[in-house]
């Protein structure tokens, strides 16, 4: 049996990570994979497309209707989707209460000790927006994910937030094996998208390991709650998730421990891309009424 | 005022001076505004009833009193049974104050642990410095030669990551980077101690076995004729330990206990304070991987640990608490078997003592009904030595066993015709067994001090077996395993019993009929 692979995808939220991930492994279960989806988000979306229905049994949602974790079992809460694609989801909490951090801890623990990974050749955890909390690091804690990859596009706090992101990751890379496996720019037609996409990952000692094209057919697919590796195989953007799946399965071993940035250096990187202007330290705070006077 | 110095009175006799009865009374009177007698006398009537058995039993969302306690407590347990092993609990310092009072309270030790003091501050940046502070605190204050982390709800609420935490106090100086400092995270909203107990064990020897997190090479396992022993949460180990030793001396196996409190808990009074005594050593740890076999004497108490040990190639034979006679036998069996030394005759004649007095009293208990409570592992002992004894273990209720458990307890009801009106109750707690104790009576009750509040509410008899033990001492110096230990246990189960039938036939002219010199 091949050595199992963890990964996981972090980014800003409503960047299309979850589409970008879901899209990712379907061509890695092309490839022969034997793959498995945490989806480590309380909203339990990130398998959707992988099933053609957001998954209602969340362990936590179970585990609150049995009482405890400890009186679920692994089949309740596996469902196998497309290309025999394992997935669970996480779920947790309504906004607003409890600890859904905690509820990343109690999935991925049960999960282990379950053996839901026996047999694996990838485990992939796709995590909400920042790393907000201890939960949401939970998944590049030592023994697990060995390579994050960061969706990200040209917007300026999408970018802020894989520095964020970084910055977690960095926590755990001195005192771990985890590592950054790469950017993954999903493209919004910002201004010279790509060439700061190319330079943010410069910056962050990792690099932008490909860039996806904006395709409608992405959308098309999600209404019909399909991966466009399914919807139309065929399609060029189905071509561009097969480049970018294996390049990550080329890419083991090959992360770097990141070096994230201040928030001036990113300001100036915008500046230096001709995004930004230099800021007028004078109109800092001024009203446009003010400025007109 | 009743009080005087010449005569001091303690509050059990002081508050029935008729000053502090007038007061009482007053005070109830004039100030607490309570619910009418009556009415309370009626309610505590109706929770007598079938009809409120019935509700209690459906309850889904509530418990009340549970048997058991949390996870940090049995990973506190472990750290004590490691030779100068300082335990050191992440996160709230309140409940680091529990397990220490609660082991002090039931073995009347003190018992040496710390916290890393996490307040409001660490809950949100989390508890990075409280950990570098506090293993660089622990290490030049009280010398330890290990130190065993483990963790407190608060920690495991925010994500504190214990492996990362440890390696980066390591690199900023807290203790060298050689020395161990095996964890285990314990969330004290999962399972209960047994799992901590669990846990943490398994956590130490993972650190020794498999590279010290990263650190040193695995080790190999060279196989050799030991045979290692795993004895689960006990509140009775100060006892039991020394008595498998002496049964392992007695057949002449090597052997290593892994985690062995006994000395810890049972320092003497010789002017010298010992804050660490005994335990397991490093090196017995290390050597303990090229053991033959392991035997876990209580299962559920070292499930994951179980596991761990086998997969590293060893045999590994899990009891359930094994005692009285066919327990003991069980045990001793396994024993002879994975070993191939014989049985000595020495302990053929304790075996033979013990059924010789099973026979004397036999007629005593046999019939007898008991309802019980506490560890899966120690139910499952009991349960079955009761059986053995001819008394019918009726209700057999456990908080932190569950199905799996509950399946082992019934297989021995099905075995015995003594278990033929017994019931097991897996997930319950002591309010459901106060309503089985109205509803279908028994002779006695098996529990521990909690239970003393059921034996006031119901007049069921209590005889404490069960750790914790608070309202009586030295219980747990005497071992409870073993062919010695069940003697112990059947003289227990008898003083009970004689006990209740003087109180009941004691009052002169009336009852004393019955009020026998011999029994």
């Amino acid at each position: 049996m091949a050595k199992l692979r963890q990964i996981a995808f972090y980014g800003k939220g409503g960047i299309g990570k979850s589409t970008t991930s879901q899209n990712t492994l379907a061509s890695l279960a092309e490839m022969g994979q034997k793959i498995l989806i945490v989806g480590c988000d309380p909203k339990a979306d990130s398998t959707r497309l992988i099933l053609h229905a957001k998954a209602q049994d969340t362990i936590l949602s179970l585990a609150a209707d049995a009482g405890s974790v400890e009186d679920l079992e692994l089949e309740d809460v596996m469902k196998v989707g497309y290309r025999d694609i394992r997935c669970v989801e996480s779920g947790g909490p309504e906004p607003g209460v409890g600890c859904a951090g905690r509820g990343v801890i109690t999935s991925i623990n049960f999960l282990e000790e379950e053996g839901a990974y026996d047999g694996m050749d990838y485990v992939s955890y796709d995590v909400l927006g920042d790393v907000v909390c201890g939960g949401f690091a939970m998944p590049i804690r030592e023994n697990k994910a060995q390579e994050i990859y960061i969706v990200m596009s040209g917007e300026m706090m999408a970018m802020y937030a894989a520095n964020n992101i970084s910055k977690g990751v960095l926590k755990y890379a001195n005192s771990g094996g985890v590592r950054l496996g790469g950017l993954v720019c999903n493209e919004r037609q910002t201004d010279k998208e790509y060439e700061l996409a190319e330079a943010l990952a410069g910056m962050l000692g990792t690099k932008l390991i490909h860039f996806i094209p904006r395709d409608n057919i992405v959308q098309h697919a999600e209404l019909r709650r399909m991966t466009v590796l399914e919807y139309a195989p065929e399609s060029k953007q189905a071509e561009e998730y097969r480049t970018l799946a294996r390049k990550i399965h080329a890419n083991e071993g090959n992360g770097t421990i990141p070096t994230p940035i201040t928030m001036d250096q990113l300001e100036d990187l915008l500046m230096a891309h001709g995004i930004m202007e230099a800021i007028d330290e004078s109109q800092v705070g001024k009203t446009a009424a003010e400025l007109a006077a | 005022m009743p009080q005087n110095a010449e005569n001091i009175l303690d509050h059990e006799n002081l508050f029935r001076q008729p000053e502090y009865v007038e007061m009482f009374e007053n005070k109830k009177k004039n100030f607490e505004f309570s619910v009418p007698v009556d009415k309370v006398k009626e309610i505590i009537e109706w929770t007598k009833s079938k009809d409120y058995q019935e509700k209690n039993f459906a309850r889904d969302s509530l418990t009340v009193n549970p048997a058991k306690a949390c996870q940090p407590l049995g990973a506190v347990f472990v750290a004590n049974g490691f030779a100068r092993t300082l335990s050191f609990v992440h996160g709230s310092q309140g409940c680091v104050a529990y397990y220490r009072s609660h082991f002090s309270r039931h073995f009347k030790e003190p018992t040496s642990c710390v916290s890393s003091s996490m307040t409001e501050d660490a809950a949100v940046f989390g508890g990075l410095n409280n950990m570098i502070d506090g293993l660089a605190n622990t290490h030049s204050l009280y010398k330890p030669d290990m130190i065993a982390v483990s963790t407190t709800c608060m920690a495991e609420v925010i994500g504190d990551d214990l492996n990362a935490f440890i390696k980066t106090a390591k690199e900023k100086g807290s203790v060298p980077m050689e020395y161990d400092v095996p964890f285990a995270h314990t969330p004290a909203f999962v399972g209960s101690h047994i799992t901590g107990y669990d846990n943490a064990l398994m956590g130490i020897l993972r650190h020794f076995w498999d590279g010290k997190a990263d650190t040193a090479p695995k080790l190999e396992r060279v196989p050799n004729e030991s045979i290692n022993f795993i004895g689960g949460f006990d509140g009775f180990v100060v006892g039991n330990i020394p008595e498998i030793r002496r049964i392992f001396k007695t057949m002449g196996i090597e052997h290593t206990f892994l985690c062995d409190p006994s000395d810890n808990w049972n320092t003497p009074t010789d002017g010298t304070y010992r804050m660490y005594d005994g335990g397991t050593t490093k090196q017995q740890v290390i050597d303990a991987l090229n053991a033959k076999a392991t035997i876990v004497f209580q299962q559920f108490s070292a499930e994951k640990t179980a596991k761990l040990i086998a997969d590293h190639g060893q045999e590994v034979v899990s009891l359930n608490h094994p005692m009285g006679v066919a327990g003991t036998d069980q045990f001793l069996m396994e024993l002879s078997r994975i070993t191939g030394k014989p049985i000595p005759a020495e302990l053929e004649l304790e075996r033979g003592r013990l059924v010789d007095a099973i026979a004397d009293s036999q007629a005593h208990l046999h019939g007898k009904k008991y309802a019980l409570y506490g560890d899966p592992d120690l139910m499952l002992g009991l349960t079955q030595f009761l059986l053995e004894l001819g008394a019918e273990p009726t209700h057999v209720l456990s908080t932190n066993g569950d199905d799996k458990w509950a399946a082992k307890v019934q297989a021995l009801f099905d075995a015995s015709p003594f278990g033929k009106n017994c019931k097991v109750y897996p997930k319950r707690d002591l309010w459901h067994m106060r309503s089985l104790l109205f509803t279908e009576p028994v002779d006695f009750l098996i529990g521990n001090t909690y239970g003393k509040y059921l034996e006031r509410d119901t007049g069921t008899p209590l005889i404490r077996l069960v750790f914790p033990i608070f309202d009586r001492h030295h219980y747990h110096r005497m071992p409870i395993w073993g062919y010695e230990g069940a003697m112990r246990v059947l003289v227990m189960l008898l003083d009970e019993f004689f006990e209740a039938l003087d109180a009941n036939t004691i009052i002169p002219g009336k009852t004393d009929y019955s009020y026998d010199i011999i029994r």
